[in-house]
This record gives C-alpha cells, sequence and structure tokens, in this order.
C-alpha cells in the first residue's frame, strides 16, 4: 500500500480581518500515505492547526480562506467539495481530534452518546442494538470499561477524557486521523499511556494519521515521518530517521533541538533561538526566517529558497542544503 | 549556614463534600540563599499548592515556615505584608495574571508603588526602564497591553513585576509550560541570569522533569501532596530511586530514534484523590514492586546515600 492518501499541493490559507490580511499557510505541499503516521512540528502560529482545519474543510467562515492549492484526500479534491458532500467526509474518511479535551465534549451528553452520535450520523442502518454493541467495542478500544458508558465527561480525568475522543473519532473508523496536539494538556505519564494506545490502534486499524505538536520526543516516539513548519511554509521535511539522525538540517531545526531540555544532556544553559516569528500580516520577501537565522548569507533576505514539491526524500528548504543549494549558484 | 526558607511539617488540608482533602501532607524543605530548588510531579500531587501555602496566599493546615529564621506561618496579616515584598511568584499563564486593563510600564510599576519602593514619578519611571531592560523587553512596549504582546513577552513581563521589589525568594508555578519551546530556553536562561545577577533563591514549580534539570539545584519528587524522594540535581536524574520518578523519567519522549526501539513500560492507572488517604504509600496501587509492606504504615523518607532522601521501602530494589 503504497497510494498517498492525501496529498496537498501548493496549499495557501489567509485569514482577512477588518485591517490586515494573515498569511497563515503561504504553499504546503505534503502527503500522507496509507496507513502512515506523519509529525507535523512547528511553535504557535506557524500553520499547523490552520492546515489541519483546511483539510477538514472547518476554516472560520468569512474569515478563513483557501486561496490556492489543492488537497485531494482518498480521491477527492476537497477545496472543491460542497458543505453537503463534506459532511460524509468529516468522521467518515477523515476525522480530527483538539488540544483540550475538557472543549471537545458536550458537558450534558453522557459519553455513551456521544460516541452514538456520530455513528448515528453515518451508519444510519445501524438497528439501535448493533450501535449499543459498537459504543461499548470503541470503549473498550481506548481503554475504558464500557460500563461506564452513561457517565458525563466531568466524571472523567482528562487523559480519560481525551481517550473518549478518541473514540469518537475514530468510531466510523476514518482513513485519516488529525490529531493536534492531543497529549499536549496531559500529564507526562498519562501521555505515555495515550501515546502508546494510539500507536496500537493505528496498527491495528491501519489508520492514516497527521501529528500535529511541538514536541519532537513525541515525534520520535511515533511518527513515520515528519514534516517541520515555520511562518506557513514547510522548511524541512523527511523520515524521522532522516531528520533525527544527522547533522544536515536546517538552521531552524538545529534551533528546535538545541532549544529542548535534554535529560541526557548536562549543559546548563540552553541554546535558544533568538527572536520571533515574523509578522504573518507582512511575510518577508525572501526565507522566512532570515531575521532569527544565525547561518544567513545576503541572498536569504532578498530570495525566498526552493523547495522540491514532489518526492518523500529528506528535503532543506534552506540556501544552504541540497538542491537548493546546487540550483541557487546557477539562477 | 541556614536555609533562606524552610518549611517543617507543612500541611494544608481542604475540607470538602467527600472528606478531607490532603493537598500537601508534611512537607519539610529547605532552601539556600541564591539556589533553586525543583518542585516536580503529575497535576494534582498538591506542587502548586505547596507553592501558594508558602506565601501564605493559602493559609497552612499546620507546619511552620521559616524565612530567614522567623515562623512567618503565625505572623500577623500585617507582619506578613511587610516582608511579602521579598517573597513574590510568577504565574504560569501569564495572559490570565496580567490585569489587560493596564499597560506594561503600570504593571510594572504596581508593586513598586504598593510596596512604597520609590519616591517620585521620574524615580519610577526609571526603575521601570531598568526592570524592562534587565528582562529584555523593549522600551516600545511600555505603552503597550497585555493581549498586544506574545506569550514569551508576556512571561517577560510577569518575571519583571515579580523582580521589581528586589524579592529574595521567588516561587515559579511553571513559568515555562505555556511556552513555545524556543521561547522556553529564552525564559529559562533569563530566570538563571537573573539568579546569578541578584542572588535570588527560585522554587521552581514544573510537571516537566526535563526542564527543571538545567535551572535547580536540588530536585524534590511529589505525589499526592508528599514528597516521596528528595536529591541533587545530578543524582536524582544518574540514579533515580523510587518508582515513581523512575516511572517519570521513563515517560519523557526523548528526542532521539534509539528511544523508540526500547521503549519501557509505561506505569499503569492514574493519580487518585487524595481525600482521606490511608496510612502507607500512595503510589502503591500503580507501582509494579508494591507488595503487603507498603501498606499499613506511612512510609519515611530515608537517607540513602549523601543527601538522597527516598520515601520506598523497596528502596534499592530494581525493577
Amino acid at each position: 500500500m503504497n497510494v498517498n492518501l492525501l496529498e496537498i499541493e501548493d496549499l495557501r490559507v489567509i485569514y482577512k480581518t477588518d485591517e490586515d490580511t494573515i498569511y497563515a499557510v503561504n504553499g504546503v505541499d505534503m502527503s500522507v500515505k496509507n496507513g502512515e503516521t506523519m509529525g507535523l512540528v512547528g511553535e504557535t502560529g506557524a500553520g499547523k492547526t490552520t492546515t489541519a482545519l483546511a483539510i477538514m474543510k472547518l476554516l472560520p467562515e468569512r474569515t478563513g480562506f483557501i486561496k490556492s492549492g489543492r488537497i485531494t484526500l482518498d480521491g477527492i479534491d476537497i477545496t472543491r467539495a460542497t458543505e453537503h458532500e463534506m459532511e460524509a467526509i468529516r468522521g467518515n474518511t477523515v476525522s480530527m481530534i483538539f488540544q483540550d479535551p475538557m472543549t471537545s465534549l458536550n458537558p450534558t451528553i453522557t459519553v455513551g452518546r456521544q460516541i452514538a452520535e456520530v455513528l448515528q450520523l453515518h451508519e444510519k442502518s445501524k438497528s439501535s442494538s448493533e450501535m449499543a454493541r459498537s459504543v461499548d467495542e470503541m470503549m473498550e478500544l481506548v481503554g475504558i470499561p464500557s460500563h461506564r458508558k452513561n457517565e458525563y465527561p466531568h466524571q472523567f480525568s482528562g487523559g480519560m477524557k481525551q481517550r473518549i475522543v478518541i473514540a469518537i473519532a475514530l468510531a466510523c473508523k476514518p482513513k485519516l486521523l488529525i490529531a493536534d496536539e492531543p497529549t499536549t494538556a496531559l500529564d507526562v505519564t498519562i501521555q505515555d499511556q495515550v501515546l502508546e494506545m494510539m500507536n496500537d490502534l493505528k496498527e491495528r486499524l491501519g489508520t492514516s494519521m497527521i501529528l500535529i505538536t511541538h514536541d519532537l520526543g513525541v515525534v520520535a516516539q511515533t511518527c513515520d515521518t515528519v514534516a517541520i513548519m515555520y511562518a506557513g511554509e514547510i522548511i524541512e521535511r523527511g523520515r524521522v530517521e532522516e531528520v533525527f539522525d544527522t547533522q544536515i538540517r536546517h538552521p531552524y531545526t538545529s534551533g528546535l533541538f538545541g532549544s529542548i531540555p535534554n535529560i541526557k544532556v548536562t549543559a546548563r544553559r540552553l541554546n535558544p533561538i533568538d527572536g520571533l516569528m515574523p509578522d504573518p500580516a507582512s511575510p518577508p520577501d525572501g526565507c522566512g526566517f532570515y531575521e532569527r537565522c544565525p547561518k544567513k548569507m545576503e541572498m536569504c533576505g532578498k530570495k525566498p529558497p526552493l523547495f522540491p514539491t514532489e518526492g518523500n526524500g529528506h528535503a532543506i528548504r534552506c540556501w544552504l542544503h541540497g538542491d537548493c543549494a546546487r540550483r541557487g549558484d546557477g539562477s | 549556614m541556614s536555609a533562606l526558607l524552610e518549611t517543617k511539617g507543612l500541611r494544608k488540608y481542604f475540607d470538602t463534600p467527600m472528606g478531607t482533602l490532603h493537598a500537601v501532607d508534611g512537607v519539610d524543605l529547605a532552601i539556600d540563599g541564591g539556589r533553586t530548588l525543583g518542585v516536580v510531579g503529575e497535576s494534582g500531587c498538591g506542587k502548586s499548592t505547596l507553592g501558594r501555602t508558602i506565601l501564605r496566599l493559602t493559609e497552612p493546615t499546620d507546619g511552620q515556615v521559616l524565612y530567614a529564621g522567623s515562623d512567618i506561618a503565625r505572623f500577623s496579616a500585617q507582619r506578613m505584608n511587610a516582608i511579602r515584598r521579598d517573597l513574590q511568584l510568577i504565574f504560569q499563564d501569564p495572559l490570565s495574571s496580567l490585569n489587560p486593563r493596564m499597560t506594561v510600564s503600570e504593571i510594572i510599576a504596581e508593586p513598586l508603588r504598593v510596596f512604597k519602593i520609590t519616591g517620585g514619578r521620574d524615580e519610577m519611571d526609571d526603575r521601570v526602564a531598568h526592570l524592562m531592560k534587565t528582562v529584555g523587553l523593549a522600551d516600545r512596549f511600555a505603552n503597550s497591553y497585555p493581549h498586544e504582546l506574545d506569550g514569551g513577552r508576556r512571561q517577560r513581563i510577569g518575571i519583571a513585576r515579580a523582580l521589581a521589589s528586589s524579592p529574595k525568594f521567588i516561587v515559579c508555578d511553571e513559568p515555562v509550560s505555556a511556552l513555545d519551546v524556543s521561547i522556553q530556553a529564552q525564559i529559562l536562561n533569563l530566570l538563571m541570569d537573573l539568579q546569578e545577577e541578584h542572588a535570588i533563591s527560585y522554587m521552581f514549580i514544573t510537571h516537566n522533569l526535563s526542564v527543571v534539570k538545567h535551572i535547580s539545584q536540588e530536585i524534590m519528587v511529589m505525589y499526592l501532596g508528599q514528597c516521596i524522594e528528595k536529591a541533587s540535581s545530578e543524582e536524582l536524574f544518574a540514579n533515580p530511586l523510587h518508582p515513581y520518578t523512575r516511572a517519570l523519567l521513563a515517560a519523557i519522549p526523548v528526542p532521539s530514534l534509539e528511544a523508540r526501539k526500547k521503549r519501557k513500560g509505561t506505569i499503569k492507572g492514574e493519580v487518585s484523590n487524595p481525600i482521606d488517604p490511608k496510612p502507607g504509600c500512595r503510589f502503591a496501587p500503580r507501582c509494579s514492586l508494591a507488595s503487603s509492606e507498603c501498606a499499613g504504615e506511612d512510609i519515611i523518607l530515608r537517607e540513602s546515600g549523601a543527601g538522597h532522601l527516598v520515601a520506598c521501602v523497596k528502596n534499592g530494589t530494581s525493577s
């Protein structure tokens, strides 16, 4: 199974406000194969969640727009799909789980009914006893005893709530699961449990996954491929082996690795990346990382570096690396 | 040398409809001048309550809080107010701990006004400008409001405000947890620089063991209101003795692929409520080493090697 389940080509998303236009996603190309997990890494404001919302076609109405590009999910071009078509796609082909499990569950409905709700919407043919059996199955699958289905969200801990959210997302066995910082709000030992469960489920159900996170440690433990976003662009991507086991990295990726307090290393001071991300309302002409880059050259501020749009090899969007460096000389 | 701040048998209980919640249950700690104690634990282990009880933002149920030798837990409100300028707090969420209707300079000037530290307007402006420079905030933000700044800069305001009264002791309650990694590192470096310059003592509360390693000389691990292990930072990471500490360390996702291959067993279950806890080890229900010895009697902290305290009857047994 080496088919691309999801293919994004040159995706651009903007938010329009009264004063400004925010350039949130600026030409993202990426693909996810069947059964594969891709880690989407970046800081606040890098455009990770916006990319995910574009795939779900859940960008805020009236302010968020897909300006150009194509999103092909399981053979269907999402950007052209009508809202009616999207209703069938969401939940069935793709579902999304959000960072904060407390706010994505309805506090007034029992968790069992919230899981059943998805099934009712998408699998209308099921009888109520079949439906009840599916709910039990889903709860056991995420490690919650099914006799607790008549309880309300507030009766569960944070980790349990996130498990329920995952059960809801997986109820219709979607082909792609987008998990937006699913464990960030959880304690480390609980995060460990939830990640292990997600790894296990992914193998059992064959679901592809996009795992949005800011934690490179989580990526190392769960993902097959990784894409690193900065200022609305993917600045590096590749298989995790290629990105983690190398010293050839985008300066921003190196900075990210340098910022992580590593329990194995005894250095007292950390090496943070100075400065902040550029204002998305007025993106720079050249490389988005130019202002903060310790290795910047004159040309970086003028011309955005190139990036291969195809292939799945290790690619770095930087004038110092690979194709970019070679092509840069010629032009 | 006696410690700058010390607690002895500090307890904070809350009455709830279900029973008495033992949020902080007999904690002894000592922090020397210019040093950092890291307090680590999961949500609900009582680490924030410990910090707030030490500062008397909630009243202790029992025990002593010795600051420079005197027990501030028994201070009158008036005497307490007199020493508050020495004891400050930095919060986790910079946005909700800053008044949205005050400008950056007003927020930083507030402690100066409250503690009557500066006389005239000019002196105050100078002080604020100096504080902003110290924490790395550009002058142009002086008249901005908190919502106009990003998370890292907001946290710098919180730090400047805590520094304004020239405190000797600061409780840092998860000061970097809400920030991006690259910004986290900037703030951690800033806190370490400030400590070196002004010889401030920190109690650094966090759930993230890897963050605390860099900033603390000593680390205390809490579980359900109790300190279960305490050692120097190097010792704790090199030689963790309590099964819970080991589990916490094992649960940190390490950003390298070697770690992926040798996954250690995760601990089962979740932290329960410390409501009317039974005597015995509170971690026992989740512990893979637990046996009958662990129940019945409270487990006390015992010394195991120089300065390394651990509360486990299985101490030294490897899992």
